[in-house]
């Protein structure tokens, strides 16, 4: 239904209106986040591969076709470049009804035809049962589908989604996520996802694409850039919360890091000179000890610490410990009944222990402005 | 031919020449950002500020034979332009600009700039998104321009007069008429044009408004 592995690679440069310095790439079939803080150029990038934003310099290549180039110069319009581009207000034709929507994208197919396969994109995106509708009948995850299924009707080389589900409640958006899942097993082109929600990120994503003031940070696969970030910097626009500065050593075969008053033992980081480090410690690394059956085996990196803050979120419990050594604050969550049955309360004694598989050190980043954790 | 006609006329071709006229500046001012714009702005609303007698005076003067456009305009259309139907119309297609562009450009502006780009990544050329998508959504600030347009060129005084004189069957509008008749002291003729202009006027805004609140109810 698609038109047959194309891949994208991108490169922006560009000072005003807004200063760009952004590269990315993205295979086929392959869910690329472009995420940041709001303000960042997400969007304008977005807009850039789609053609409606023109930068001062880059290039933009999908499959084999080169969309813009400026040492030709070469730039495709929108019509040209055959993109699927999903809007945050889903842009659709209020004049139309659903199928005309999905029809106005179709003009390379010929005209006989467009009503059937108009009808199996709605049917894809579970609207075929109200292709009569006018949009503004329609609720927001309604109009969403219908925008997506426009895009999908383009049989586009790229296809782009502009935080496609910021406009939605929750439950709709937690559909629209299945949905998607669903749908994009069905395609091979490359697809670009803004969004500024993680979690939205760790449940789509194969790969990210971090952009900070116009330029890309770090990008690779998402579980490798979630996990281990090259800066402090970037952990903290990743949403991570439990950074730390520590000591790390290396003697030839282990790297040892004294954090949080323990020394925690890692796989050596060749990168990592000697000295003072950024540290990253997932919520995931940390387990907490049973009240009844405390442990205090060395591998198990334990960590004394004092409940400082205790939040109910649904079924877990959200916890701000903090460490009796340093004083530093730890946060992670653990379920509801696990946290009854060992009697966690605020101002409670608590001992937890630090996967060291959870713990990332990083480079010291001079420009970081929070350099002092 | 008798200034109800007359003017019915003028009203006519005012309204088929102005709002495509209308259309184009008012969407240009909508979306395009150039160098001067906000003096094209004040250009095309001139009209509503300025006493209709000063823009005749200055069309009167410009187009007249004794000076080179006028001169020039005369000798290719074999006859000067001033004292003409033809003059009244051009006369009104300046005086009733800023009513065909404004509902125009308020149209063109109300419609979401997402909705044009989704038109264009959709593959529809500038053209086919101006046709199919932009214009059904403005159809009420066209009706609004085309309504606008045709009771105010009813109601045209000053420009008239001075552009085209008090010509019976050639220039003599219905609200030149209702001033002769006033001056005759015919005040049964003069209330009778008045009124039927008053209820047209009524009527044609009482249109744009119905319109309108369908419109809004719609949305």
């Amino acid at each position: 239904m698609i038109a047959s592995s194309p891949s994208l690679s991108v490169e922006l440069k560009q000072k005003d209106p807004i200063f760009l310095d952004v590269s990315l790439r993205c295979g086929s079939g392959e869910l690329l986040a472009l995420t940041g803080p709001s303000g960042s150029g997400k969007t304008t990038v977005l807009r850039a591969i789609a053609g409606l934003h023109r930068v001062e310099s880059g290039s933009i290549k999908c499959k084999e076709q080169l969309w813009q180039d400026d040492k030709q110069p070469l730039f495709l319009t929108p019509q040209q470049r055959r993109v699927g581009l999903v809007f945050q207000h889903y842009a659709l034709f209020p004049h139309f009804n659903v199928l005309d929507n999905v029809i106005a994208a179709m003009t390379h197919v010929p005209r006989k035809m467009r009503v059937g396969k108009a009808m199996e994109w709605l049917k894809l995106t579970n609207m075929d049962g109200l292709h009569k509708q006018r949009p503004d009948r329609l609720s927001g995850g309604q109009r969403q589908r219908v925008a997506l299924a426009r895009a999908l009707a383009r049989e586009p080389q790229a296809l782009l989604l502009d935080e496609p589900f910021s406009a939605v409640d929750q439950l709709t958006r937690e559909k629209l996520y299945r949905e998607l899942a669903q749908i994009r097993t069905q395609l091979d082109v490359p697809m670009v996802l803004v969004t500024h929600d993680m979690l939205e990120v760790q449940q789509l994503a194969d790969s990210l694409c971090l952009i900070h003031h116009g330029r890309t940070l770090q990008s690779g696969p998402m579980s490798h850039v979630m996990r281990k970030p090259d800066t402090a910097r970037i952990a903290r626009l990743l949403g991570h919360k439990n950074l730390y500065t520590g000591i790390y050593s290396n003697d030839g075969v282990e790297g040892v890091l004294k954090v949080l008053g323990i020394q925690i033992t890692i796989s050596a980081q060749p990168s990592l000179k000697n000295g003072a480090v950024s540290v990253l410690i997932e919520p995931s690394a940390i387990i907490m000890h049973r009240g009844d059956r405390p442990s205090h085996g060395e591998r198990e990196n334990p960590v004394a610490t004092v409940v400082v803050e205790a939040v109910e979120l649904g079924d877990d419990l959200s916890l701000r410990l903090m460490v009796d050594a340093t004083q530093e604050l730890l946060a992670f969550r653990v379920s509801r009944h696990v946290a009854v049955r060992n009697k966690v309360e605020i101002d409670g004694h608590l001992t937890v222990s630090i996967l060291s598989e959870g713990v990332h050190a990083m480079a010291m980043d001079e420009n970081d402005p929070k350099k002092v954790l | 031919m008798s200034p109800f006609w007359l003017s019915l006329k003028l009203a006519f071709w005012t309204t088929v020449l102005l709002v495509p006229i209308g259309l184009l500046i008012g969407r240009v001012l909508a979306y395009k950002k150039f160098t001067g714009k906000a003096w094209l702005e004040a250009l095309v609303y001139l009209p509503l500020v300025l006493p209709p007698t000063v823009l005749g005076y200055y069309l009167l003067v410009s187009l007249s034979p004794n000076n080179a456009f006028g001169g020039a305009l005369a000798s290719l259309l074999g006859a000067p332009l001033v004292f003409s139907f033809e003059a009244l119309v051009l006369s009104s297609l300046i005086v009733n600009l800023p009513f065909a562009v404004q509902p125009a450009q308020q149209a063109f502006a109300a419609i979401a700039q997402d909705t044009r780009e989704a038109a264009w990544v959709s593959g529809l050329s500038p053209w086919q998104t101006f046709v199919r998508i932009e214009l059904p959504q403005c159809w009420l600030g066209i009706l609004c321009a085309a309504t606008l347009t045709f009771a105010h060129t009813l109601g045209e005084f000053g420009v008239v007069l001075m552009v085209g004189g008090n010509i019976e069957g050639e220039t003599r509008t219905l609200s030149i008429a209702i001033y002769d008749s006033v001056q005759a002291f015919d005040m049964q003729s003069a209330g009778i044009m008045t009124t039927s202009l008053l209820l047209f006027s009524l009527l044609a805004l009482f249109v744009v408004r119905v319109a309108g609140m369908r419109s809004y109810r719609d949305r």
